[in-house]
């Protein structure tokens, strides 16, 4: 079989697994969400807390309570690691430096898992667990929850609440990510990974060099890595490590695990708000983005325009030979286009348009499907701002799901899409125009540009892949790039639960043949144009200087 | 409610609407270079960029002059100019219109009088009434303010509001009392009890109102503006953080010679500035303000006045359409539409009885019935003066039937009731048969009337007389097309359910509310509202005034009372109801037009990066020149020609601006799909076209090679 038929098995059955499981899980989470009983843990963790799991709270509050809680995750993940020499479990490493203990607590808090270190010689195995693999759960859930609550603002009337934080964050990590993940560990262990806590073996190679190789509980923390859209390994090769991604298999089933949530919480959506079309109707808007996204990158890494690549039939640079090519860009297109980050093959080596396509996914802000959670309310917020153009040109004040996008929505929204363009280009500019951000270059010219704004995107949108090349591991690009995570994740969640708060408490306008249809191809297709055509706007100077420039001839 | 209807005149226009005459440009000149002033264009952010653009390109000029840096300020001037003037232009339609008002506005004395009984008066100057007083004015006079009629009856030359110069009845009581201060009493005269206070009469808001001169944005205004005022800093920051990235760009490729674009010190600030301007969504922001002007300015031509531009958007949301029967729906009047014999009479003997009893009865009804019956039976209109020894019977609400008595004989038409005991009390026997056509009538929504006679002492029942409603021509037809809208439309009539329900599904009307009292039009209102519907109506009496308030859209009648006009966001002079059908197309209209050019402009930016992109790093990236998909001649035409073309895409839709877009009635689905293709793709392919063409002008000029 040839390596595009391969490719194209491989993404097919893909399709074919996501679009089984997302109606079953997508009704299982609204379920989850909405449920009225609290079962036996969660009161007991309700009680621990000191938390009163029936009373809801306004936009305010629930914001209040994410950023507390988030916070207080920050505090813990960096004591953890300053501490580590003191408390067990170390593996004898030395506390981690600050900027690396701040810009690492960061990026686990905001679900970013961008990796300033590398994991098998930086972090024991208690900072690894109890710091790390913990926040690959409660990031996630914090993700869901925002998510939620913004569903409840179009699926509630009148109402001046949107639900309970601690609720959504409990249900969420203990009755969707836990269940899922621990499945998908045993899975994963199947497939060859694996779950151990032994310390450094030392492994002569077969060309007589001599490498360490740390064990560890890595099918646990590789399952919820994905399942959640984190992406920080446990090792610092991440997926293309043997013990992190054995087999073309469990390739398959990493991407998997990456991309159902994200793609079943619309169908939450839809049942939340009654109207299972709407639901639809984002799906394929995310899909379509995603597909295209899949089949360029992959086009692009086939066909490979240079020399060498075109010798041996693809770009292979910095790619496992495990995976080939083509599943190495499916998986790269999955782990960009969620918020993930977890890599499978050196982004930096990709073709120049590839690359460019990794970038692009993240700088569509993270929509399609996105991580979990954030995805689906990156979209809503996308199709807000579309129905706002669209529904002026229909003659009435635009409307969605019947809650009327007014001057309010309208600032919150804004506010929201522009965060990430104003980080990211903001942050690559000035790193271009710094000592500090021009010394970490590694590679000159436009390759070396494309390497600094893919990490400043990657952190502003809360993905943490690296396109690699550049140190990042200095105290200004920790600092840097650590504002960058924590101002891109928690400034769009403020805004996103202002505006659930604000449609919460709108009465519905009910719909007539004179509302725009949000749920038609028409609408599906406009909000896919509104994003593909707001993020080229935004970034095409900075990719013809990068990977255009690069790319083009 | 008078019959004045559908078919009414249209008054005239004071002011053409349609295409732009290049005179307005012209004479709108001054007022946009007065606009120009940063302490008033900084409302409008977006064009206020460009004017800083505009002065920092001058600077640029100055300290490093070349032709190309001159062409730019030159243009980014332009720029501001044509965005002003689109605004100046929509204001001074309106000017012209407030000075037409201002010269009925003259200075009038008013006769006050010292007691509302009495007949003492002082003169006193118009502006020192305040309310409350009653004023006298007798036939010549002007109306020294508004108020309501409170004793007499007088005709009443409105022209100088309504632009209509057939005389008004104005009457004490009733829902034609209200009088306009600056119209003229041509007869009789009238005591006048002023309601408004000092300098807010009804032209005085009129004045305020066509100038704009109070003008608020409205909410969806607002927040298109929050839109623009993002993509504008998303574009600020795009321009700006683009400078390091250039000037890396520069330093490691040292062997390409520095170019007018780009040198080591990043791109140049012309350029910089040129690509914010053409990025920055210019083209909605210059039109913004013209296209809410310009849509009070066309409820205006349709002489409604809105007293705020909320309640024109408001009428672009409506969904429930509140409706009277009597002078919206129908024509006002009942008519005969047929002549039912009873049994041993004929057609003849009916029609001539039915015609002898209406002749003296100068109701509408009973004009209808002379009219039938020489239209369909030939019967000659005799006038009742023919009919020497005639006696005639007048209608009154104790008999409730009118007649005449002639030769010995008696005729009557009447109520069935009425009729029929008559008939009884002179011995006759109407049979079983005439009951059943006048059930048959009254359950097709019609209104039966009897005829009955005594002659030679034998009293007989001669037929019933089918009175109708009539619905106006093409009544269903446009309620058809507001169903498309997605607006429903409610019948609310005094009428009794049945008749209701006839009238309404003749007229097509998704709804009715039969036997309405003011309270339960109210309630309806409160009910609608209550689902989350915007509720539109029009009314002209005092009961209606708490409808109108609490209505979304509520549309008060110029004859109506003060209270009504009061009670309403608008006031339609011509007092035709069918408008309110108009008032919610022009919201529409306005909504659209904003979206349209908003999306135009958006979708502009896309020919514009190809053109900028590759001008400003070709040089250094030649693979870039891939992006030159235009073949622009050089990168400074190609700079020089976007920007120009971001000039004069403004002034090109000036006229669009103004005049609305095309609305046809249709489903958002539709409209969606038509508007995308126009605004959206045309948006996107107009500019390549548009720059290509101005490039291949352009570049013969010195500097662009």
């Amino acid at each position: 079989m040839s390596q595009t038929a391969a490719g194209i098995i491989f993404i097919a059955s893909l399709i074919l697994a996501i679009a089984l499981v997302h109606k079953p899980l997508g009704d299982y989470m609204a379920r989850v969400y909405t449920g009225l009983r609290h079962n036996r843990v969660e009161r007991l963790v309700y009680r621990l807390v000191g938390v009163r799991p029936d009373a809801e709270q306004r936009w305010g509050v629930y914001a209040r309570s994410l950023l507390a809680f988030s916070l207080i995750s920050i505090l813990v993940v960096y004591g953890l690691q300053r501490l580590q020499d003191k408390l067990f479990l170390s593996l004898g490493f030395a506390p981690v430096p600050d900027h690396v203990a701040w810009n690492t607590a960061i990026s686990f808090v905001t679900n970013t898992n961008w990796q300033a270190y590398s994991g098998e010689s930086t972090m024991g195995h208690l900072v690894q667990m109890a710091g790390l693999a913990v926040q690959n759960f409660v990031s996630a859930a914090v993700g869901m929850a925002v998510a939620v609550a913004l569903i409840r603002g179009f699926a509630r009337r009148g109402s001046e609440t949107v639900g309970n934080f601690w609720v959504d964050l409990v249900r969420g990590s203990l009755r969707i990510l836990l269940p899922i993940a621990f499945v998908g560990a045993l899975v994963l262990v199947a497939g060859g990974l694996v779950q151990n806590f032994t310390g450094p073996h030392e492994i002569t190679t077969l060309t007589g060099g001599v490498q360490n190789l740390t064990g560890g509980p890595v099918a646990g923390q590789e399952a919820i890595k994905e399942l959640g859209t984190n992406g920080g390994g446990f090792y610092n090769t991440n997926s293309s490590h043997p013990f992190e991604n054995a087999t073309t298999w469990t390739n398959w089933f990493e991407i998997f695990l990456i991309l159902v949530i994200p793609f079943a919480l619309p169908r939450a959506f839809g049942r939340m708000v009654g109207q299972l079309r709407q639901g639809y109707a984002i799906v394929a808007v995310m899909a379509t983005l995603a597909v295209l996204s899949v089949v360029l990158l992959n086009v692009f890494e086939l066909a490979g325009n240079a020399t060498v690549p075109q010798a041996i039939g693809a770009a292979m640079e910095g790619k496992e030979v495990r995976f080939g090519a083509s599943n190495s860009a499916t998986f790269a297109a999955a782990t960009t286009l969620t918020s993930t980050g977890a890599v499978n093959s050196f982004h930096d080596s990709f073709t120049p348009l590839g690359g460019m396509m990794t970038l692009l996914n993240m700088m569509l802000g993270e929509v399609a499907p996105g991580g979990v959670g954030a995805g689906l309310y990156g979209m809503l917020i996308l199709a807000v701002i579309t129905v706002f153009v669209a529904g002026l040109m229909v003659g009435r004040t635009p409307e969605y799901l019947g809650k009327r996008i007014g001057a309010r929505e309208m600032k919150l929204a804004s506010l929201y899409f522009l965060v990430t363009p104003v980080l990211v280009l903001t942050g690559t500019a000035v790193a271009m125009a710094n000592e500090a951000g021009l010394a970490a270059m590694l590679n000159n010219g436009p390759h070396g540009f494309s390497e600094i704004l893919y990490a400043f995107t990657s952190a502003s949108n809360n993905n943490g892949s690296a396109f690699g090349g550049v140190t990042v591991n200095t105290p200004w690009y920790d600092v840097a790039l650590g504002l960058c995570m924590v101002l891109g994740r928690f400034l769009p969640i403020i805004f996103v639960l202002a505006l659930a708060g604000s449609l919460a408490a709108q009465k519905p306008v009910p719909a007539s043949a004179g509302t725009l249809p949000t749920h038609r191809p028409q609408f599906v297709g406009l909000v896919v144009g509104v994003t593909i055509i707001v993020v080229a706007l935004t970034f095409l100077p900075a990719l013809a200087l990068g990977p255009l420039a690069e790319g083009i001839h | 409610m008078s019959a004045q209807t559908l078919e009414a005149p249209q008054a005239p226009r004071r002011v053409g609407g349609g295409l732009l005459d290049p005179r307005q440009l012209l004479a709108s000149l001054p007022d946009a270079a007065r606009k120009l002033n940063p302490a008033t264009l900084w409302r409008n952010p977006v064009m206020f960029i460009v004017e800083v653009g505009a002065a920092a390109t001058t600077i640029l000029a100055f300290t490093d002059p070349s032709f190309f840096a001159w062409a730019i300020a030159v243009w980014l001037w332009l720029t501001t100019l044509f965005a002003n003037l689109a605004e100046a232009v929509a204001e001074g339609r309106g000017k012209a219109q407030a000075a037409t008002l201002r010269a009925a506005k003259r200075d009038t004395t008013a006769r006050r009088l010292r007691a509302r009984t009495g007949f003492d008066w002082d003169q006193v100057g118009a502006t020192e009434l305040r309310q409350g007083d009653f004023v006298v004015v007798e036939a010549g006079e002007i109306i020294p303010g508004d108020g309501d009629v409170v004793e007499g009856i007088a005709s009443v030359d409105e022209s100088a509001i309504t632009g209509e110069s057939a005389p008004v009845i104005r009457e004490s009581g009733g829902d034609r009392s209200a009088v306009t201060g600056g119209t003229k009493v041509l007869s009789d005269r009238i005591v006048v009890q002023i309601t408004q206070k000092p300098g807010e009469s009804f032209i005085d808001r009129m004045i305020a109102l066509v100038e704009g001169a109070n003008r608020q944005k409205t909410p969806n205004e607002i927040a298109l503006n929050i839109l623009l005022a993002a993509l504008t800093i998303i574009f600020l920051v795009t321009t700006i953080t683009m400078q390091p990235m250039a000037i890396y760009a520069k330093a490691v490729n040292p062997g390409v010679a520095d170019s007018l674009a780009l040198t080591a010190d990043g791109v140049s600030g012309v350029v910089l500035i040129s690509l914010l301007v053409c990025l920055i969504p210019t083209t909605i922001g210059a039109l913004l303000s013209a296209i809410g002007i310009a849509g009070m300015d066309r409820l205006v031509q349709r002489n409604v006045l809105a007293m705020s531009g909320r309640a024109v958007e408001a009428a672009g949301d409506v969904s429930t359409l509140l409706l009277d029967k009597t002078g919206t729906i129908t024509l006002g009047n009942r008519q005969a539409a047929d002549f039912m014999p009873a049994p041993g009479a004929n057609h003849g003997e009916l029609a001539a009885a039915a015609q002898l009893a209406s002749l003296a009865d100068e109701t509408p009804e009973g004009r209808s019935i002379v009219v039938y019956a020489k239209e369909t039976y030939g019967l000659r209109e005799r006038a009742p003066g023919e009919l020497t020894h005639a006696h005639w019977v007048p209608f009154t609400a104790q008999t409730r039937m009118s007649g005449v008595d002639v030769d010995g004989r008696q005729v009557r038409k009447g109520a069935a009731t009425a009729v029929m005991k008559w008939i009884r009390e002179h011995g006759g026997h109407p049979t079983e048969q005439v009951g059943h056509l006048v059930d048959g009538v009254s359950a097709s929504g019609g209104t039966p009337l009897v005829v009955g006679e005594v002659a030679d002492g034998k009293a007989r029942v001669l037929g019933v007389i089918h009175l109708k409603d009539v619905v106006k021509q093409g009544m269903r037809e446009r309620f058809d097309e507001m169903r498309r809208m997605g607006i429903r439309t409610v019948m609310i009539t005094g009428d009794n359910p049945l008749t209701a329900k006839a009238i309404a599904d003749e007229a097509g009307v998704d709804d009715f509310l039969a036997e309405a009292t003011p309270e339960d039009k109210l309630a309806l209102i409160k009910k609608e509202q209550e689902g989350g519907r915007l509720v539109a109506m029009t009314g002209d009496g005092t009961n209606d005034a708490p409808a109108l308030a609490q209505a979304d859209v509520g549309v008060a009648m110029n004859t109506g009372t003060s209270a009504a006009k009061e009670a309403g966001n608008m006031v339609d002079l011509d007092s035709n109801p069918t408008k309110l059908i108009e008032i919610v197309e022009i919201g529409k209209q306005l909504l659209i037009t904003r979206g349209a050019l908003t999306t135009f402009s958006i979708a502009n930016d896309i020919a514009k990066y190809f053109a900028i992109i590759p001008a400003m790093f070709a040089a250094v990236y030649p693979g870039l020149d891939a992006l030159n998909v235009m073949r622009l001649a050089s990168p400074q035409s190609a700079i020089l020609a976007a920007v120009i073309f971001n000039a004069i895409v403004i002034v090109a839709l000036i006229p669009l601006a103004l005049r609305g877009v095309r609305y046809r009635p249709s489903s958002a689905s539709k409209l969606l799909s038509r508007n995308l293709y126009l605004y959206g793709v045309g948006g996107i392919v107009a500019p390549f076209a548009g720059i290509k063409l101005i490039d291949l002008l352009i570049q013969f000029l010195p500097g662009m090679s």
